[in-house]
C-alpha cells in the first residue's frame, strides 16, 4: 500500500456523499453464479457508480492450508462490487454482489452477518450453480427470495416446475427479471422486502 | 427438459462451525469497535457508517489516518472506505480501530437482521424504493 498523501486517494464525488443526517445502514446481498448478471443488477439500482472492494484470498482461504505462518501461501485477490440506495435521510441502504462458488464462501463472513435478506439471483442454463448457496442460507438462517434472469437461449420452465426443481417452499418467492432494467431490479428488491415483512408478521423463521 | 434436482437443508441449530474455505482468511485478531459511551463493543460492519469528528487531522496522524478523516469528512461506510482506499475489508478494521480509539472518528452501527426484524423499517425500505 503505498500512501503518498491523502490529497492524492480521491472520494466520493460531492453528490455521492451522504447528509449528516445518516444514522444507519443495512445491507441486502445479491448471490449467484458466474456471470448471472450480479453487477448488473447492483448497477441498475445503485445511486452511486457501483465501488468494488477487495479482500485477499489466501491459500487458507481456499481450503488448502490451515497455516497463516505458511511462507508458501499465495495470495488472490478477490472483488466484490456493491451500491447504495438512500433510503431516507436517516436510513441507507447498501447492496452487494457476491459470487456463489463454494471457493468465494470465505467472503461471507463479514457479509451474510446482519444482512437483512439475500436475493439469490439463477441462470436456468446452470440452475445447479446455486444449489449450494442456497443450501448455506438455509443453515445460516439467511431469507432470500429468488430471481431468475432471463438470458435468450435459456431454457424456460414454469416457476411452480423450478419451484419443485430448487426444492422450495411455497411461502419463498421465485420471480423473473431483467436485471439491466433499473424498474426490474427494484421489483427484486421490493418482493425480498415484502418478504422478508411477512416474516416479520408471523415471527416465523425461514 | 426437466430442471436438476435440490435438496432443501435446515437451519443450523447453532452457528455452523467454519467450513472448508470459510472463516480463515479474516483476520484473527476480530475487529472492534468502541460504540458508545457505555463501553459496549461492537463489531465492525461493512455498513458501520464512520464520521470524522473533526477535518483537520491533527500532527501525529499517518497518511493513511488522514486520507480516513478526509473521505469521512461525511459520513461513509466502512466498505466505501475499502473501496476508494483499496484497502482490504480486514485492513480497515486496524486503521479504524486506531481512529476510532484516538477518538478521531465516531462509527454509527448498522442495522442488522434480527429474528424479528423491525416491520417499520422494512417499510421505510418499501417506501424508499417505491420512489426509485
Ligand atoms: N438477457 C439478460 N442479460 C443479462 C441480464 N443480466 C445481466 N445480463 C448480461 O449478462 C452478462 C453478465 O452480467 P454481470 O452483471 O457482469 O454478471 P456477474 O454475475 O456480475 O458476473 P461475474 O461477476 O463475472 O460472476 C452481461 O453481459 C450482462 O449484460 C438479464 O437479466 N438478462
Ligand atoms: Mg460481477
Amino acid at each position: 500500500m503505498d500512501f503518498k498523501g491523502s490529497d492524492t486517494i480521491p472520494g466520493p464525488r460531492a453528490e455521492d456523499q451522504l447528509p449528516h443526517t445518516a444514522q444507519a445502514a443495512a445491507k441486502i446481498v445479491i448471490v449467484g453464479g458466474f456471470g448471472v448478471g450480479k453487477t448488473t443488477m447492483v448497477g441498475s439500482v445503485s445511486e452511486i457508480t457501483p465501488l468494488t472492494t477487495e479482500e485477499t484470498m489466501t491459500q487458507a482461504g481456499i481450503g488448502v492450508d490451515d497455516n497463516f505462518g505458511s511462507a508458501t501461501k499465495t495470495a488472490t485477490t478477490v472483488a466484490m462490487d456493491f451500491g447504495r440506495i438512500s433510503i431516507t435521510e436517516q436510513l441507507v441502504l447498501y447492496l452487494f454482489g457476491t459470487p456463489g462458488q463454494q471457493r468465494f464462501w470465505f467472503l461471507w463472513n463479514g457479509l451474510f452477518e446482519g444482512a437483512l435478506g439475500a436475493v439469490v439471483l439463477i441462470d436456468t442454463r446452470r440452475l445447479e450453480v446455486s444449489f449450494d448457496v442456497m443450501g448455506r442460507l438455509e443453515e445460516r438462517g439467511v431469507p432470500f427470495v429468488v430471481a431468475v434472469n432471463s438470458f435468450p437461449d435459456a431454457p424456460r420452465y414454469a416457476i411452480e416446475e423450478l419451484r419443485t426443481a430448487l426444492d422450495l417452499t411455497p411461502d419463498i418467492p421465485i420471480i423473473e427479471c431483467d436485471a439491466r432494467r433499473r424498474a426490474s431490479s427494484r421489483d427484486v428488491l421490493m418482493t425480498l422486502m415484502r418478504f422478508l415483512h411477512s416474516l416479520a408478521m408471523t415471527g416465523s423463521r425461514p | 427438459m426437466t430442471p436438476p434436482q435440490r435438496q432443501r437443508r435446515d437451519p443450523a441449530p447453532e452457528p455452523p462451525p467454519p467450513q472448508e474455505g470459510e472463516g480463515k482468511v479474516r483476520n484473527p485478531e476480530r475487529m472492534y469497535v468502541v460504540a458508545g459511551p457505555d463501553g459496549e463493543r461492537a463489531e465492525l460492519d461493512l455498513v458501520t457508517l464512520i464520521v470524522a469528528r473533526a477535518t483537520d487531522p491533527p500532527p501525529s496522524a499517518s497518511p493513511e489516518q488522514a486520507a480516513v478523516l478526509r473521505l469521512c469528512a461525511a459520513p461513509l461506510s466502512v466498505a466505501e472506505l475499502s473501496a476508494y482506499l483499496h484497502l482490504p475489508y480486514s485492513a480497515m478494521g486496524v486503521l479504524l480501530t486506531e481512529l476510532l480509539t484516538a477518538e478521531l472518528v465516531q462509527a454509527r452501527a448498522p442495522i442488522v437482521r434480527k429474528q424479528r426484524t423491525d416491520r417499520s423499517l422494512l417499510e421505510a425500505v418499501m417506501n424508499g424504493l417505491q420512489r426509485l
